[in-house]
């Protein structure tokens, strides 16, 4: 039994673990990668915000595992090829976000990745040396990950974002106000300086055969193609929800619901960083406080002008970086949407819902339980996201079988 | 350097790699076969899409971009 | 003349597809998606049982509807011909293989006994040890909501609820009404709202599916303690039951709750049904499982459908009550019911499915 449970140890998952456990919890992380750092800081944890104040205190952190199935106030995790269960008194959600990838011509290539896909396989090993990349889609994640690349030797093609320059423009005017993220975007410029940023423009299809080889890319009414070994694509985020689902917790449109403190619709059950909401990093450190100190019983008001102050801005980025309704009509007839089970656009149009959809033509019902494909048929089609079950990732069956009999009663 | 296997073949790469990273930077682009027969490799790098899974000793469907390689290990590309 | 049948699922749409084949006009109502009820959650396991004559007579019928309708159905319907494999872990469930082996012989459906070694080579997962089994080379397996579909493809479907029955007629949950000739209550559990007096009782049911591993598995696969279980109507029970699907995934199953009236997935259940599975087939603990479910079949008390007239009606008629069959008989369902509405002589006698009966079991 632990005090305090925390779901992700990303940079939300790390500020309420280091409070909490600084307030005298004992305090159990779990996280699904290598080290803790979560998908910003993944293995580079070291040297950031925070990392003195947790190398301080004592956390019982068990990374490689991931929660696969929730009952009662037990937790099911698997490990390698070991699962047990963790009971908790409270427990912090902070399991973050994933990309939102919007299905065009050849977007299944090899080669075609996310834009923190790619950062993060070249984090994990991937040498991108002398290798031509573009990075395209929509929000600030192209330009930090372009950077990156490059920094790690990547050939930088072209960074591409599809916001209008219009909007850019008046996003540019009120940067102003935040005078830290400015600073941040002025040395990513520098660091991509010689690299043709483009506006309003976006990948209109890719080609290759057996790989990504060629990509066409969409500014106005002109097109032009670029030669590359990796594209980069994704159109920013959209919150990992389906934890917080299985605990009961009421879900939003932007996110996981939650009140002043933290603590969503469910008791005890708090949820920090971008399961709630996009928001960015300094977003999710504050949230990530603000949580561990409520589990912990501890006032959390001095926070809340400072939250306001970045959810502001995190509003402004999403206004300003949300995919254009022209995405929608990439799709041609045969490209596919649901990459588990290859459904096709043409067969899903024809589907009245995701229900249907599902129950009829597969879309969904594989490996990535709707993570791919949900998001988008949302913005293709206006689609609700399905209902979640166990196991929350997909598990070996000796993991959901196992544990869960401890709890047997009858 | 560590040593394994992709598809029987041996290659080094660095300590602190995944397989997936493995396989990539090895040079082979298709990790598996879709159900309608496409090359499919790598997206999200996250351990969400599940488009990077491979046969790693023997276990299908694993997780290659969550999996560290290590000495020895094979890989078998589907 | 025309008809109006409640309820979208397998049983409602192979009534569909007959009574359309007779010439009637047919509509049918459904408040939610094709196959969406207890179709979309059940196995698809076509299979011919013998747990009492009524059930042989059903089952075998409605396969050989299966046989002709499977040449027709799209691929999506995913028919799997691979037949049934009954497992019998001792010398008391060998029994059991040679008396159904003996009963089925008899009555012209091909069985086959497989000894310890023949059923390991016929399916080399399965614990070492097994007493032996028996073969059913002419079941299989299909996707009930596909199937259900496209039985329902040139029937006009309203998606709606119906909230009153009347002679002649049924009023929607928007308040407007429709007439008919012939009315079909075919909404599986939900008949009780209608017939608040029919013996039915939800008996909740989980599965699991895996990924794709091609080959793995190569027949439906059932324990023959099954019977033992099954045929409990009051306690809980778990049985092994896996299947391969056209895709190569793995569905297992199963479990038999009564009185569960939520339909969330209940974790020591469905851990007692995955332990099962391993006691027969210990490689299963290592294959990755992506979804679980559950769903509720209509149980009677002598475990057989209700289907023909409505107690007190001349124009309704019902068709639920298939408990953990109704995939497999649905087709028949359809033909008795068409029978009865043409004042035909049907294949084999309806009597003992008929609404008004005693509903008494041994
Ligand atoms: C691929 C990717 C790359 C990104 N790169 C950057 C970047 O370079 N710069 C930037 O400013 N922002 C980046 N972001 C945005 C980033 O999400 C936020 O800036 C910030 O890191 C959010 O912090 P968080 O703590 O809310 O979530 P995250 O950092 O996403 O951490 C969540 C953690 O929870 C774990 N987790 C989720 N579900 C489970 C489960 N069921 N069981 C166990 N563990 C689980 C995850 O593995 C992860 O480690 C990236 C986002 C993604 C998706
Ligand atoms: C776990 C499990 C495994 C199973 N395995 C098998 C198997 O292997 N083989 C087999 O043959 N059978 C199997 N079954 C049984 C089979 O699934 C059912 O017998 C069959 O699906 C019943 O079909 P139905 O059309 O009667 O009911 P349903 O599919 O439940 O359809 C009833 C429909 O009526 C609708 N409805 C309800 N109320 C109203 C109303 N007032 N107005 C209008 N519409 C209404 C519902 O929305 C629903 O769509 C299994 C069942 C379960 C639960
Ligand atoms: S690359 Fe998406 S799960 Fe591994």
């Amino acid at each position: 039994m632990t005090d305090l449970l925390i779901i992700g140890a990303g940079p939300a998952g790390i500020a309420a673990a280091v409070t909490a456990a600084e307030q005298g919890a004992s305090v159990t992380v779990i996280d699904d990668n290598h080290a803790p750092g979560g998908q910003i800081w993944r293995g580079e944890f070291h040297g950031k915000p925070w990392y003195d104040r947790f190398q301080k205190v004592k956390l019982n952190i068990i990374s490689d595992a991931r929660v696969i199935a929730v009952h009662g106030n037990a937790v099911v995790i698997e490990q390698g090829a070991a699962a047990r269960t963790i009971h908790w008194n409270k427990v912090i959600l902070a399991t973050g976000a994933r990309e939102l990838f919007l299905p065009f011509p050849g977007w299944t290539l090899p080669g075609v990745t996310g834009v923190g896909g790619l950062q993060a396989l070249v984090k994990s090993g991937l040498v991108i040396r002398n290798k031509r990349v573009a990075v395209a889609g929509s929000g600030p994640l192209l330009l930090a990950a372009a950077a990156y690349l490059r920094a790690k030797g990547a050939d930088l093609v072209m960074i591409a974002e599809q916001v209008p320059t219009a909007a850019l423009m008046r996003f540019g005017m009120e940067l102003r106000k935040h005078p830290k993220k400015l600073k941040q975007a002025a040395a990513l410029q520098l660091q991509l300086l010689g690299v043709p940023y483009v506006r309003d423009c976006y990948v209109e299809h890719a080609t290759g055969k057996g790989k990504l080889e060629t990509l066409q890319f969409r500014q106005g009414s002109k097109t032009f193609t670029e030669e590359v070994d990796y594209a980069a694509i994704a159109y920013g985020f959209t919150p990992e929800t389906e934890l917080a689902a299985a605990f009961g917790c009421e879900i939003l449109a932007h996110g996981v619901w939650v009140d002043k403190r933290q603590q969503t619709s469910i008791q005890n059950v708090y949820c920090a960083g971008e399961s709630t909401g996009i928001g960015g990093v300094d977003v999710a450190l504050l949230e990530g406080e603000l949580a561990g100190l409520a589990a912990c019983r501890k006032p959390t008001k001095h926070l809340l002008p400072l939250l306001a102050r970045e959810q502001h801005f995190a509003s402004l980025l999403n206004q300003t970086f949300s995919p254009r309704p022209g995405l929608k009509h990439l799709c041609t007839a045969d490209t596919i949407v649901c990459r588990c089970e290859d459904v096709t656009y043409q067969v899903l149009r024809q589907q009245p819902d995701s229900r249907t959809a599902k129950l009829q033509t597969r879309c969904g019902m594989g490996p990535c339980q709707g993570r791919i494909c949900g998001p988008a048929n949302t913005f293709l089609f206006g689609w609700e996201q399905g209902s979640v079950r166990p196991p929350i990732l997909p598990a070996r069956m000796a993991t959901l079988a196992l544990s869960m009999t401890q709890e047997t009663s009858s | 350097m560590i040593e394994l296997f992709i598809n029987g073949r041996g290659f080094f790469v660095k300590e602190g790699t995944t397989a997936a990273a493995a396989v990539l930077t090895c040079g082979t682009a298709q990790f598996r076969s879709s159900v309608t027969g496409e090359p499919r490799a790598p997206l999200c790098g996250m351990g969400i899409c599940y488009e990077c899974r491979l046969t790693i000793d023997g276990v299908q469907h694993a997780r290659s971009c969550r999996i560290m390689a290590t000495e020895g290990m094979r890989i078998e590309t589907t | 003349m025309r008809a109006v049948i409640i309820g979208a699922g397998i049983v409602g749409a192979a009534c569909a597809y007959e009574l359309q084949r007779e010439g009637f006009q047919v509509t049918v109502c459904d408040p939610g998606v094709i196959g969406g009820g207890a179709t979309a959650a059940g196995m698809g396991h076509l299979a011919v049982m013998d747990d009492s004559p009524a059930q042989f007579a059903l089952t075998s019928y409605s396969q050989a509807l299966w046989r002709e309708l499977a040449e027709e159905l799209p691929p999506t319907a995913e028919i799997l011909p691979c037949g049934s494999l009954w497992i019998a872990a001792d010398a008391e469930e060998m029994a059991e293989v040679h008396r159904k082996f003996a009963y089925y012989s008899e009555r012209g459906i091909p069985v086959e006994v497989l000894d310890s070694q023949q059923l390991a080579e016929a399916e080399p997962h399965l614990r070492p040890g097994m007493a032996g089994g028996l073969l059913m080379s002419a079941d299989g397996v299909c996707y009930p909501p596909c199937a259900a579909e496209w039985l329902l493809r040139s029937v006009s479907v309203i998606r709606a609820r119906v909230v009153r029955l009347a002679e002649g007629e049924v009023t929607l949950d928007r308040g407007s009404r429709l007439e008919a000739d012939v009315i079909i209550v075919a909404n599986g559990t939900a008949a009780v709202d209608l017939f608040p007096d029919l013996p039915l009782a939800p008996r909740k049911g989980h599965l699991l599916i895996t990924d794709r591993y091609p080959g793995w598995l190569r027949h439906q696969l059932i324990e023959l303690g099954y019977l033992k279980s099954a045929h409990s109507t009051t306690a809980d029970s778990v049985a092994f039951n896996a299947q391969p699907r056209a895709t190569g995934q793995i569905l297992i199953g199963s479990s038999r709750q009564f009185g569960a009236v939520n339909g969330e997935i209940d974790p020591p259940m469905l851990a007692r049904m995955l332990q099962r599975a391993f006691e027969y087939m210990p490689g299963l603990a290592q294959l990755a499982s992506i979804r679980t479910w559950t769903g509720f079949r209509a149980a009677t008390p002598d475990k057989l459908p209700v289907i023909g007239h409505a107690p007190g009606y001349s124009t309704v008629y019902l068709a639920t009550g298939h408990e953990g069959l109704g995939i497999s008989t649905s087709l028949a369902t359809a033909k008795l019911l068409a029978d009865q509405l043409m004042n035909r002589e049907s294949r084999i006698p309806r009597e003992p499915y008929l609404p008004g009966r005693s509903y008494s079991h041994d």
